[in-house]
């Protein structure tokens, strides 16, 4: 049985479409700054020097690039798997101009040197406003959608989702909170915590946002579209909800890793190392609940490059937060520490996990939303997948041996006590090691440029095209489920 | 007794809510109900709308 009515899709399509797009540009600016690294003369003139740029680079591929792919992910795993299309359209349509003029003041500001100098907080206050603002409407819309829901369970993706929204919601208002200074120029300000306070809130608010942005919502495109493109449900269902409340119960406690060996009591940082290498527990179990739906099914593994773009980020998932814990022990970080070794971690996350799920996410969805079986190319994608996996392996290969050469020779000395190498010695000795990292990030870049061709030959090939409503067919419907 | 106290509480309660919370998603009764919830996305879906016609009601394609 259906009804006439149709899921909202038309805001899906403007996410997923610029998706594609700020991928490309964030990571070009990205490749941009590891050339400048190479070669520190293309920094030409204030505006595009490598500070100003690199604040553009994360802000652009964390906040655009992931932001669109989280909004219309949430938006379509919630009005289907709720069977009833969203609340408040209007609002909806705000959330994605609103969130688009919020990338472009970005954009503007960054490489003016507008910045609270908050690293992945760098938005002066009056964007910060309009954040709060796009941002308490798309929790408006996602909750909204969740209470006019059809089924009486809410779908485990959903409580990620929503954990994600909510959480965002309280480390952008915490975090942010600044006094402007109503003098010239208008939109500077400072934050309204200062010492080693103001760098703990950071911190919480640093390593939430990669927990809560990067990893609950991309966890809830996993519980959802991994299902999907196997065609097979979720491993173990009862081990989803165990690994959301172990992830929301400790992701919060281990913020001050970031701040080893720093003025902060030592006690914070122990208790922050010992909560990472608790979430060792949850990350795993998770990841394993999402490679293990393909149990009995590995098969569609050989030709399906989009659940192998899936597959692969729940790999690279598993290796960076393995890693990640490694790094939060105190002797490890202390030879890590301010070491590209760091970069390579984040990449090994941020590429190889944030970015191959929500481009096989994208990959699923594009199609559908055109009216298509299929995209475009199936053959591009698989080409797209190898360019992919190449590049994050050429990149976090590199970094991480350069951060561990950097870590020995800034704490190699001499009999007598002083330091073997300056500063300079290891910066020269990583010069290959840059090179070979901005070969890999351009692989990356070059792959996206053949998913943005995909793309446009795909809707070009198709029409606009929105899902009826179904009724909810048996599943969480029956009196069994209802009885909570 | 003073704040430490209360924060030590504090831990030792939601470990113990954590706690709870595995053992309830794991007992038995929920089962039946995780095992239909987990049907939620695969149940979600027409044929492939490339196998729809316009115009039938089966979606909504735009000109």
């Amino acid at each position: 049985m259906q009804s006439q009515a149709t899921y909202n899709y038309k805001v899906i399509r403007q996410f997923t479409v610029m998706t594609v797009v700020w991928g490309i540009v964030g990571m070009l600016v990205g490749v941009i700054i590891a050339a400048q690294l190479v070669w520190p003369e293309l920094n030409l003139g204030e505006y595009l020097s490598y500070g100003r740029l690199r604040p553009l680079h994360t802000n652009a591929v964390i906040f655009a690039f992931g932001g669109c792919s989280l909004f219309a992910t949430s938006y379509y795993c919630v009005q289907r798997t709720c069977h009833t299309p969203l609340f408040a359209p209007g609002l909806a349509a705000f959330t994605f101009w609103g969130w688009q003029v919020v990338i472009l003041l970005a954009a503007i500001t960054l490489p003016m040197g507008m910045t609270q100098g908050k690293e992945y907080a760098e938005l002066e206050w009056p964007i910060d406003l309009l954040i709060t603002v796009v941002w308490v409407s798309y929790a408006v819309v996602f909750f909204g959608t969740i209470v006019k829901r059809k089924t009486p369970h809410i779908y485990v993706a959903n409580w990620f989702f929503g954990g994600f929204i909510l959480t965002v919601a309280v480390l952008h208002l915490v975090n942010s909170a600044a006094v402007p200074v109503l003098s010239s120029p208008i939109w500077k300000s400072y934050s309204a915590y200062a010492g080693v306070q103001d760098a703990m809130v950071q911190w919480w608010y640093g390593h939430n946002a990669v927990g809560f942005f990067l990893t609950a919502g991309f966890l809830g495109m996993m519980y959802y579209f991994v299902p999907k493109q196997a065609e097979r449900p979720v491993y173990s269902y009862r081990l989803s909800v165990v690994h959301f409340w172990a992830l929301i119960f400790t992701y919060m406690w281990a913020g001050p890793h970031h701040l080893h060996y720093t003025a902060l009591p030592d006690w914070t940082q122990s208790l922050g190392m010992v909560f990472s290498l608790i979430l060792l527990a949850p990350s795993w179990g998770g990841m394993i609940n999402g490679v293990m739906t393909l149990s009995g099914a590995w098969h569609k593994l050989r030709d399906d490059p989009v659940l192998k773009f899936m597959i692969t980020s729940l790999s690279f998932y598993g290796m960076s937060t393995f890693e990640g814990p490694m790094m939060s022990i105190k002797t490890v970080n202390a030879l890590s520490h301010y070491t590209d070794w760091t970069v390579g971690h984040v990449h090994s996350g941020a590429l190889g996990w944030v970015a191959m799920i929500a481009i096989g996410c994208t990959y699923y969805m594009l199609p559908r939303l055109y009216g298509k079986a299929e995209m475009f190319s199936v053959r591009l994608i698989n080409i797209h997948f190898w360019m992919a996996t190449l590049g994050v392996v050429l990149y976090i290969a590199s970094m991480w041996i350069a951060g561990v050469m950097q870590g020995l020779m800034w704490r190699a000395t001499n009999p007598d006590g002083t330091l073997t190498y300056a500063f300079v010695d290891s910066v020269k000795a990583t010069y290959p090691y840059y090179t070979v990292r901005l070969l890999g990030g351009f692989l990356f870049l070059s792959g996206m440029f053949l998913m943005a061709y995909n793309s446009f030959k795909t809707i070009v090939g198709g029409r606009a095209y929105d899902a009826p409503v179904l009724a909810p067919s048996g599943a969480g419907l029956s009196p069994l489920a209802a009885a909570h | 007794m003073d704040i430490n106290d209360l924060r030590a509480g504090f831990t030792v309660l939601t470990f113990v809510l954590f706690v709870g919370i595995v053992w309830w998603a794991y007992s038995d009764r929920r089962k039946a109900v995780y095992d239909e919830a987990a049907r939620i996305p695969l149940d979600d879906d027409l044929p492939l709308p490339m196998t729809q016609v316009p115009g039938t009601g089966k979606g909504n394609f735009h000109e």
